[in-house]
């Protein structure tokens, strides 16, 4: 284990965007999201929850992925990726952020692979950064996730005076070794006190004991029909605040977007709350916003899963929780179908 | 506010056991002392999840147009702000006047959870608001605020009283504030048009395009918005930082200007805590300036500023010769 004083954290920032890209938790505009770092942006390790997730590190919102040029009947397809291929670095990501890029990666790089995900996900190395104020939002343990000791190839832990860090595999060795003057070697018992004290408080999170065991694939039909999804989305607006906050939502729509010189296929998130989600000729599969709520937590709690070996494509950040404008979310699913309130 | 609850409760259990009305658009408890949501209640039974407090602050005009559509009659809780809205609403023909019945509810301001936690307070287990003081409890430990500093930003500014009730619940009269709505505004005047347009991009560029600011606001009340009609040729979902694409806030603050009532609905739900209400405002304050002063949804009738023509209207070359 190795150890840096925060206030040398700039030393380490300006040391790693030395050889590749740094994506971290930046304030602008009062608000704290991942962005690239430069000299003079203000670093906020401490804020528990990024507004969005860094997922948009390799899934940015709006992308580019192609231009049409049309010259008299021929048409050219031109590749204007102009994502940055230098290696990077995501610093901070927090175990429910962690866990979430297995849950997008087994929807990217499953055949056929999205080679825009790949090849920028390839070129990442995440330093994570271990929770030490849950709130009352989180519940990430529910879904077998140690805040404390979050996965990555490098983790991290912050207190009052230093920022401690240990590599944990290659990846994270090799980042390490492009640190070792900054760096200096440390015991683990600050890292483990925080840890036993941070374990106490998530035993008292109220939604410590949230029970996920009637979301399984034998449940489908009956959580499906439940009578109850007409309440819990009655006072749904129908906007993207969950969706897009959401570090495991994936859904994307491709559009083409006109330019004098030729058509540009663009993708941008999209979301399942939106009204033209999926339209197809036909018309709209799902037409009432009922179905559509239904349809987000579903896909996360059971259709998700089912697919994949049983992993929830929910981590308990508790993004949703905070932003939805009226306060509807999925722990009130969870609780509500899940039998804890009936 | 637990008198004024309970009092509200007594009244939806009436209505709805006499018959009176077929439902009651209200708040349901959540799952903290901070999360209640909207809801509709149809029974007795249903009411046992009741809650009003200071973190009710969600707007309940725009439920309305869907209620009104239904069988029966509804019952509605109404703040002050939340009255301006509805007469807005049946103004422009969207919610059937005659379904609804209004209960106008005392306000006294809502807190902001997220002002609370940005004062550096996580864990949040309870809240406790006695008059000016709110004490805070955390797994962390208790802390006490002062309520100024922790209030919806559409409540700091606040002195609307009820426009519409058919019958009222009011234990205490909110008191009338000496606070002057459009001192943010005037700031954002006095800058220099290169500040001015700094402070708007760095505050746009956060948008993530999660239209809760259209969907919540009532002035919105298009049945389908032409950025979400494929067919329109401008439904846009992309999210780029760059200056067109935010114009999207301008285009809209300009589709509900002289309808806008200032509930500050849009600033509220905003993920990112774009002071959305400011485009509103400057707005608000170019029609009293221009037309003299008006508030959109202090009468369900009549015409508005931008509706109206009169000789003595400012002519737009007069405007832009002025430069303003």
């Amino acid at each position: 284990m190795y150890r840096i004083k925060k206030t040398d954290l700039n030393a380490l920032y300006a040391a790693i965007a030395k050889t590749s890209g740094l994506f971290i938790p930046i304030r602008r505009a009062d608000e704290v999201n991942f962005a690239v770092w430069g000299e003079g942006k203000e670093v906020s390790l401490e804020t528990l929850k990024t507004v969005k997730s860094p997922k948009n590190a390799f899934f940015p919102q709006t992308e580019n992925m192609m231009k049409f040029k049309t010259e008299g009947k021929s048409v050219e397809v031109v590749d204007i990726r102009t994502e940055d291929k230098r290696p990077f670095v995501v610093f901070g990501v927090k175990a429910c952020d962690v866990k979430a890029f297995e849950v997008l990666d087994r929807v990217f790089l499953a055949e056929p692979v999205d080679t825009f995900y790949q090849s920028r996900r390839n070129a990442i190395t995440v330093v994570s950064l271990a929770c030490s104020r849950p709130e009352e939002s989180c519940f990430c343990t529910a879904f077998g996730i140690d805040p404390t000791a979050p996965e990555g190839d490098v983790t991290t832990w912050l207190d009052g005076e230093y920022l401690y860090w240990r590599a944990n595999n290659q990846k994270g060795e090799a980042l390490t070794e492009k640190l070792a003057s900054l760096l200096e070697k440390c015991g683990e018992e600050a890292v483990e006190a925080q840890r036993s004290q941070t374990k106490e408080i998530l035993k008292r999170l109220p939604l410590a004991a949230l029970d996920l065991s009637r979301f399984k694939e034998e449940n489908l039909n009956e959580l499906f029909n439940d009578p109850r999804w007409a309440e819990l989305s009655e006072a749904c607006l129908g906007c993207g605040a969950c969706t897009f906050v959401c570090p495991t939502c994936q859904c994307f729509d491709i559009r083409d977007f006109k330019t004098n010189s030729g058509v540009i296929r663009y993708r941008c998130w999209d979301s399942c709350m939106y009204s033209d989600f999926t339209l197809m000729a036909h018309g709209n599969s799902r037409t009432t916003q009922m179905q559509r709520y239904r349809q987000r937590f579903m896909h996360k709690l059971v259709y998700y899963p089912a697919q994949n070996g049983g992993l929830y494509s929910c981590v308990g950040c508790g993004r949703c929780v905070n932003k939805c404008p009226q306060n509807l979310n999925i722990v009130k699913v969870i609780k509500t179908l899940g039998g804890e309130k009936s | 506010m637990k008198e004024v609850e309970s009092k509200m409760l007594e009244r939806a259990k009436v209505l709805l056991e006499s018959g009176e009305v077929a439902r009651v658009i209200g708040w349901r408890k959540g799952a903290f002392c901070h999360d209640p949501e909207p809801a509709s209640f149809e029974s007795v039974d249903e009411l046992k999840d009741f809650v009003y407090d200071y973190f009710c602050g969600a707007n309940l005009s725009k439920y309305l147009i869907a209620e009104s559509k239904k069988e029966g009659k509804t019952a509605v809780f109404l703040k002050p702000c939340d009255t301006y809205s509805f007469n807005q609403l049946v103004k422009e023909h969207r919610i059937n006047r005659e379904k609804i019945h209004v209960i106008a509810v005392e306000c006294m301001a809502k807190l902001d959870i997220g002002k609370i936690k940005a004062k550096g307070l996580s864990a949040v287990t309870g809240v406790e608001v006695d008059g000016e003081q709110v004490k805070v409890q955390t797994l962390y430990g208790e802390a006490v605020l002062s309520k100024t500093e922790i209030v919806l930003a559409k409540c700091a500014t606040c002195n609307k009283t009820h426009q519409v009730k058919d019958e009222e619940i009011v234990l205490h009269e909110r008191p009338v504030r000496d606070v002057n709505r459009f001192a943010e505004v005037e700031a954002l005047e006095q800058m220099t048009a290169e500040e001015r347009f700094k402070f708007w991009r760095e505050q746009l560029s956060k948008c993530i395009r999660c239209n809760a600011c259209r969907n919540v606001c009532p002035a919105c009340s298009c049945i389908k918005c032409v950025f979400d009609n494929p067919q329109s040729g401008v439904a846009a979902k992309a999210n780029d930082d760059k200056f067109e694409e935010q114009l999207f806030h301008i285009i809209r603050a300009y589709h509900v200007a002289g309808r806008c009532t200032d509930c500050g609905e849009c600033s509220r739900v905003c993920p990112q805590g774009i002071p959305l209400h400011l485009l509103n405002r400057k707005f608000i304050k170019d029609i009293d300036e221009t037309y003299g002063e008006f508030q959109a949804g202090e009468s369900a009738e009549g015409k508005t500023p931008l509706t109206e023509y009169r000789e003595s209207d400012l002519e737009p070359k007069d405007v832009l010769k002025e430069g303003k």
